[in-house]
């Protein structure tokens, strides 16, 4: 909490939504351990029993943000822009989904593009072919010198020869 | 052989060319670093992490541990120049260093942080030479239930001691343990949380969770803030030189700094960041100028920063000597050791004392460049402030991924690392600290196999934790660590300890 015990505030939603989220991720590690045949052994306890204590734990947490919730807000949150938000994380997928069809250098070359928009540097046809450049630069390094396995694509092929 | 000898010994491995040459490349990415505001010396560790794979181990380490240090000396140059902290240990810097330097004396500021953190740096270097192999030979009686009721402690300190709310460091925490669970359980090979998920089935990848959250989520974060960043660079004005009452008052304020700072780091009780503030109250209650702080004095920015390079130097005694990581920067340089097939702790000095030493002598060497990168060089380091945004934050996006996708091209592992990016970014929004979620991961299914160990070997019975004086006085410290910070709260004292928030190095 922030300090400011609020008198009269509204409950805080966001605290609302992450009590859940944690009571949820707490119900599916208990969920898992239930699953899990626990035989404690010499020690009495199994691969079961951190799960539990964890998921109980989360259980607790959650239920002690739900309570805070009436008492004052979780945090001051500035607004927030989803433009930008969307933009990275658009970036990133489609880097994942076009990772193994175009080779490392361009998807990346994407993902930065999107970077640079997301943080005002909207012209494509600059920072595509820099962002491009850039990723290439760094596979014939690493992938050539340091032996990391990137995958390649048509344009790394061609240049480095596969 | 002593210490000295070792201490010789390790020298000469670190003199060689090749070494000289990782640790150089170490402090100047770790100035770096430390200059850039957004990103500190635990994901820069993460970054390189996987780059490393095919490298000479005992280069890699130190090129890890001069990233540390390197992080240390850079980030009060952001601190004093722009009044933003290149990283969390450095935030109490900027509180008297941009008053210099908004009153033309940005060069002496710069100065003094850069020799209070290389007297510093050596100060704690070599405590942690001449402290090591005694706490070696203590850490040797140490059984499971010891190790266990450590990792509590630590748990706690990271967790719940500093910071704005217990609840949120708690709940960082315990998001970090809940991931750790995913895999397969270290002593009977039993998979827990796979969903049948082939890739689920190796757990979660420490580099890809700490590139998610502190790259990612950093990025996300400051991107999709609707008000401007409004950063002024202070330019250098005049000398960097320090006058003769400048180095009057900065001395003392150095040492004092290194005594303060070490401790902190050497025990589970938090990071560089806790050890620069109470520097700063320490400075502020023996000065003899009370007056000036608020306005520039100079030892509120000697001690602070001597501070934090002690604590750096000191949070190695217990990652070397213990195997214990108490920062995130630690808990990832631990993943480090392990990659090598390396385990720290008190029989790493007995099978690898060449690595150790080696490690251990770099560390001073490191120091020495970083006052010649920090001092002579400093002009150069403050154009880097100059990098606009979209360049910056898009190359750091572009190392992030290719780290990731280097250990493992595939999609799931992309996918995870899009999940916890977000993820970071909540956590960052709505206040809940990152350190947590990392040494949660890390240290998890250590104290884990530690406790069932424990508990086997005493067969089953629970009063094994507490039946020794050391793991019995150790829970003590770590449930009073728990508590009192809660009811210094709820006194409505929290706001001392909301300063000393550890953020994320």
């Amino acid at each position: 909490m922030t300090g400011q015990s609020g008198t009269g505030r509204r409950p805080d939603g966001a605290a609302f939504i992450i009590a859940a989220l944690l009571a949820g991720f707490g119900a599916v590690l208990l969920w898992d351990a239930s699953t899990i045949p626990d035989r404690g052994g010499y020690a009495g306890i199994g691969p079961a029993a951190m799960p539990k204590v964890v998921g109980w734990g989360l259980i607790v947490l959650a239920a002690a943000t739900f309570l805070g919730a009436f008492r004052g807000r979780l945090a001051d949150v500035p607004r927030q822009n989803p433009v930008p938000l969307i933009l990275i994380g658009g970036g990133l997928v489609l880097q994942i989904a076009l990772l193994n069809v175009v080779g490392f250098s361009l998807a990346t070359g994407i993902l930065f593009a999107a970077t640079a928009a997301a943080f005002g540097k909207r012209n494509l046809l600059v920072t595509l072919p820099i962002g491009t450049a850039l990723a290439f630069g760094l596979y014939g390094l690493f992938d050539g010198i340091l032996r990391l396995n990137l995958p390649g694509g048509l344009l790394e092929t061609l240049i480095y020869g596969g | 052989m002593s210490t000295f000898d070792f201490l010789l010994q390790g020298l000469g491995t670190a003199m060689q060319p090749m070494i000289l040459m990782y640790a150089l490349i170490g402090v100047t990415l770790g100035t770096a670093v430390g200059v850039l505001p957004g990103i500190g010396p635990a994901l820069t560790v993460a970054l390189l992490l996987p780059v490393t794979y095919g490298l000479d181990p005992a280069g890699s380490l130190i090129m890890f541990a001069g990233i540390y240090y390197g992080g240390m000396y850079g980030g009060s140059t952001t601190s004093i120049l722009l009044n933003t902290p290149g990283e969390s240990a450095s935030i109490v810097t900027a509180l008297e260093g941009n008053r210099m330097a908004k009153a033309g004396r940005g060069g002496p500021a710069l100065a003094t942080a850069a020799v209070g953190s290389f007297v510093a740096g050596l100060l704690a270097t070599l405590a942690l030479a001449f402290l090591a192999p005694h706490i070696v030979k203590l850490a040797l009686v140490f059984g499971p239930r010891e190790y266990f009721a450590l990792m509590m402690l630590a748990f706690v300190t990271v967790a719940a001691a500093f910071g704005e709310s217990t609840l949120k460091g708690l709940t960082s925490l315990f998001i970090g343990l809940g991931l750790a669970t995913i895999g397969i359980d270290g002593l009977t090979g039993q998979a827990r949380m796979s969903f049948g998920v082939p890739q689920l089935l190796d757990g979660i990848e420490v580099t890809t969770l700490a590139v998610a959250m502190f790259a990612l989520g950093e990025c996300l974060f400051v991107a999709a803030q609707t008000h401007g960043l409004h950063d002024k660079v202070e330019a250098i004005k005049g000398s960097v030189k320090m006058t003769a009452a400048d180095w009057r008052r900065s001395w003392p304020a150095w040492l004092r700094g290194s005594a303060i700072g070490f401790p902190i780091g050497a025990m589970p009780a938090g990071g560089a960041d806790i050890a620069s503030f109470l520097s700063y109250g320490t400075e502020k209650r023996m000065s003899k100028h009370p007056d000036e702080f608020g306005h520039g004095a100079i030892e509120g920015v000697a001690g602070p920063e001597a501070a934090n390079n002690a604590a750096a130097a000191g949070t190695l005694v217990p990652l070397l000597t213990l195997g214990l990581p108490t920062t995130a920067t630690a808990a990832i340089m631990l993943a480090g050791f392990q990659q090598f097939g390396l385990q720290p702790g008190p029989l790493l000095f007995a099978t690898a004392p060449q690595l150790v030493w080696g490690l251990i002598a770099s560390l001073l060497i490191a120091n020495v460049m970083l006052l010649i990168l920090n001092l002579p060089l400093i002009r150069f380091w403050v154009m880097l402030l100059r990098i606009p945004r979209p360049w910056l934050y898009a190359g750091i996006l572009m190392f992030a991924t290719l780290g990731t996708i280097g250990v493992n091209p595939s999609p799931v592992e992309l996918t995870m690392l899009l999940i916890f990016g977000f993820l970071g970014y909540g956590l960052r929004l709505y206040g809940y600290p990152i350190a947590p979620v990392v040494v949660g991961l890390i240290l998890g299914p250590m104290a884990e196999q530690q406790l069932r160990r424990a508990l086997a070997i005493a067969q089953g019975d629970w009063t094994t934790l507490v039946s020794t004086p050391l793991s019995a006085s150790l829970l003590a410290i770590a449930a009073l660590a728990l508590v009192v910070p809660m009811l210094l709260r709820l006194r409505g004292k929290g706001q001392v300890l909301a300063q000393i928030a550890g953020d994320s190095d």
